[in-house]
C-alpha cells in the first residue's frame, strides 16, 4: 500500500472511531452548528444487530467468546458518489445514519476539511479532554507507599 | 388418552395489569427514568449486562425496571431480547493491555509499573449506612492529579519475564472458539467455552464455588496477580471495509489469578492462572470467574478431582441462572395430570400394603365401600 493511502485509511478510521464513541446527542447538535448536508440514500439500515466480543485467555492468549453486544450499522450514498459507513456500539439509529454520512462527506476531498473542523475536531476534543479528566481522577486514587521507620536507631 | 383443559385467560390479563400497576407503586412517587438506573444503580446494571450476556446499558436498566428489581428476572428479559437479533459477526479479541484503567491493584507486588490505582472502590469503607445519602446531599466533584505517562503492562507479563509463571492459555493452532449460543454443549469441553460460560454465569454460583476451593474443596492457593477495571476499544471486521471498523469502547474487568505450582521431570515448577473477564465493573464476579477457572483447569494440570468446582459438567451445567431459574420455576406452573398419576399410584401402593400387613381392616374397608 502506498504511504498516501494507509495515511488515508488510518485518519479515515480515526474519524469513524471519533464517530462510533461519541454521543448521537453531540453529533446532531454539531451537524446543525456546522451546516453539514444530511441528504443521502441510504443503502442499507439503519439497523441494530449483535456483535460477539471477543476476548483472550489470560489476556494474551487463545480467543474466547465473552458475552454479544448491540451494534447499529447503516450505510448511504451522497449526491456526490461517495458511499460511507457506520457501525456502532448501541441502539441509536438517528447517529448511525448521520456517522454514516459523515463518512461518506470525509471520502469526497471538497468535504473532508469541513467534516474534519466541523464534525470530527470538537467531537475528539470533547472525548479527549472526558479522558483525560477520568486519566486524573483515577490518578488521584494511586497508592503512594512510603516506609515507617520502626524502632531506635 | 390426552384431555386439554383451557382456562385462566381472564385471570391471567388481570394478573399482568396488577402487576403493572405493583411495578408503578405509589403514584405520589415520580416514576423511575433509565437514566437514573444507568447512572446510579451502575453495578447492577453491569450485572444485568454480564449475566445477561448483552452488553447495552440503557436495556439492562430498562430490563431492572421491568422486573422490579428482581435481577434474575431482568437477566431474563435481556436473554429473550437477544434472540431477536441478527448478528453481525465476531469482534476482534479486546486487548485489556490497552484499557482506559479506572481501576488496578495487585495483590502480588506493591511496586509495579504503572502502580497500584484503587478507582471507585467500597474496599477500606467503612460499611456504615449514609444517612446524608437518604438525605440527597451533593457531592463533591473528586480530586484530580496528574496522570503519569506510564505504560500499565499486565502484572502476568512481569512474572512471565522470568518464566515463573505458565503462559496465557494458548490453544491448537487451527482452534477455532467454541461459541455455546450455536452449538450444543457437549462435555468435555475446551477452557474457551468454559471461559464463554462462567463469563455469563450467575455471580452467586461461582462466588460460593470459588470460595468453596479457598475453604479447601480443591485448593489451589490463589493471589490477586491484578484485577484491573476500564475501558477497551472494540473492531470488528468487515467486508465493505479495508480496515477494521471501531465501534466504541466498553467497560469490562479483568483478573489475573496467580496459583501454586505445576512442573514436571520435563519442566521446572511455575505458577499457574486463572482467569476471569466480565462485562461492566464486577470485581467480585471476575475473581471468582478466574478461581473457577483455575479449579476447572484439573484434569489438564494432572490433579486429581474431588471438588464439586473441579467438575466441568457440574459447574457448568449449573452456571446459568436463566436455565437454573426456568427449571426450578417450571415446578409451580399446572402440573395437574401428572400429579393425579402419582395419586392414583399412592393410592393403589397404599392399598397392596394395607392388603399385605392387615387384610382384616382391608376386608372391612371393602365391605364398607360396597
Amino acid at each position: 500500500m502506498r504511504g498516501q493511502e494507509a495515511r488515508d485509511q488510518a485518519e479515515r478510521k480515526a474519524a469513524m472511531a471519533t464517530l462510533a464513541q461519541s454521543s448521537g446527542d453531540d453529533i446532531v447538535r454539531l451537524w446543525n452548528e456546522a451546516g453539514l448536508p444530511a441528504e443521502a440514500e441510504l443503502l442499507r439500515g439503519p439497523e441494530t444487530g449483535l456483535v460477539t466480543l471477543r476476548g483472550r485467555i489470560g489476556g494474551g492468549g487463545a480467543p474466547f467468546n465473552v458475552g454479544e453486544a448491540t451494534v447499529t450499522r447503516a450505510t448511504v450514498r451522497v449526491p456526490s458518489g461517495q458511499v460511507g459507513h457506520c457501525y456502532a456500539l448501541g441502539r441509536d439509529k438517528q447517529k448511525a445514519k448521520l456517522a454514516a454520512i459523515a463518512d461518506a462527506l470525509w471520502q469526497d476531498p471538497a468535504r473532508r476539511a469541513e467534516v474534519e473542523a466541523g464534525l470530527i475536531a470538537p467531537l475528539r476534543s470533547a472525548l479527549t479532554s472526558a479522558q483525560e479528566k477520568r486519566r486524573a481522577q483515577t490518578a488521584a486514587t494511586k497508592v503512594d507507599f512510603f516506609t515507617m521507620v520502626r524502632g531506635e536507631d | 388418552m390426552y384431555v386439554a383443559v383451557k382456562g385462566g385467560e381472564a385471570a391471567i390479563a388481570n394478573a399482568h395489569s396488577l402487576l403493572a400497576d405493583r411495578r408503578r407503586g405509589d403514584r405520589s412517587v415520580p416514576a423511575l427514568r433509565l437514566d437514573q438506573i444507568v447512572e446510579q444503580l451502575a453495578l447492577g446494571v453491569d450485572r444485568v449486562m454480564s449475566e445477561g450476556s448483552l452488553y447495552d446499558r440503557e436495556l439492562a436498566a430498562l430490563a431492572i425496571v421491568q422486573a422490579r428489581g428482581d435481577m434474575i428476572e431482568a437477566i431474563f428479559l435481556v436473554r429473550a431480547y437477544r434472540t431477536t437479533l441478527p448478528r453481525f459477526g465476531y469482534t476482534k479479541p479486546i486487548d485489556t493491555g490497552a484499557m482506559l484503567v479506572e481501576r488496578r491493584v495487585s495483590a502480588t507486588y506493591k511496586d509495579l509499573p504503572g502502580g497500584q490505582l484503587l478507582g471507585p472502590t467500597f474496599d477500606y469503607t467503612h460499611r456504615l449506612l449514609d444517612p446524608e445519602l437518604a438525605a440527597g446531599a451533593e457531592v463533591a466533584e473528586p480530586l484530580r492529579r496528574e496522570a503519569e505517562a506510564q505504560a500499565m503492562p499486565r502484572v502476568s507479563a512481569i512474572l512471565a519475564r522470568e518464566g515463573l509463571i505458565e503462559p496465557d492459555g494458548e490453544m491448537p493452532g487451527d482452534h477455532v472458539p467454541g461459541d455455546i449460543t450455536r452449538e450444543p454443549l457437549e462435555f468435555p469441553v475446551a477452557r474457551d467455552i468454559r471461559l464463554q460460560a462462567l463469563s455469563r454465569g450467575d455471580e452467586g454460583f461461582l462466588l460460593a464455588l470459588g470460595y468453596s476451593t479457598q475453604r479447601g474443596y480443591a485448593r489451589n492457593h490463589p493471589f490477586v496477580g491484578e484485577i484491573r477495571i476500564g475501558e477497551v476499544e472494540l473492531e470488528l471486521d468487515v467486508p465493505e471495509l479495508p480496515f477494521a471498523a471501531p465501534l466504541g469502547t466498553v467497560r469490562v474487568t479483568e483478573c489475573q489469578m496467580v496459583n501454586q505450582f505445576k512442573g514436571s521431570a520435563k519442566a521446572p515448577p511455575q505458577f499457574t492462572r486463572g482467569y476471569g473477564l466480565v462485562f461492566g465493573q464486577s470485581e467480585r464476579k471476575a475473581m471468582a470467574m478466574a478461581l473457577c477457572d483455575r479449579a476447572l483447569r484439573a484434569r489438564e494440570l494432572g490433579e486429581d478431582v474431588v471438588a464439586a468446582a473441579q467438575d466441568e459438567e457440574f459447574v457448568i451445567s449449573h452456571s446459568d441462572n436463566v436455565q437454573a431459574t426456568g427449571f426450578v420455576e417450571h415446578l409451580k406452573l399446572p402440573h395437574y395430570v401428572d400429579f393425579q398419576a402419582e395419586l392414583d399410584l399412592v393410592r393403589r401402593m397404599r392399598a397392596e400394603y394395607d392388603a399385605r400387613e392387615n387384610p382384616e381392616k382391608a376386608e372391612e374397608k371393602r365391605e364398607a365401600a360396597e
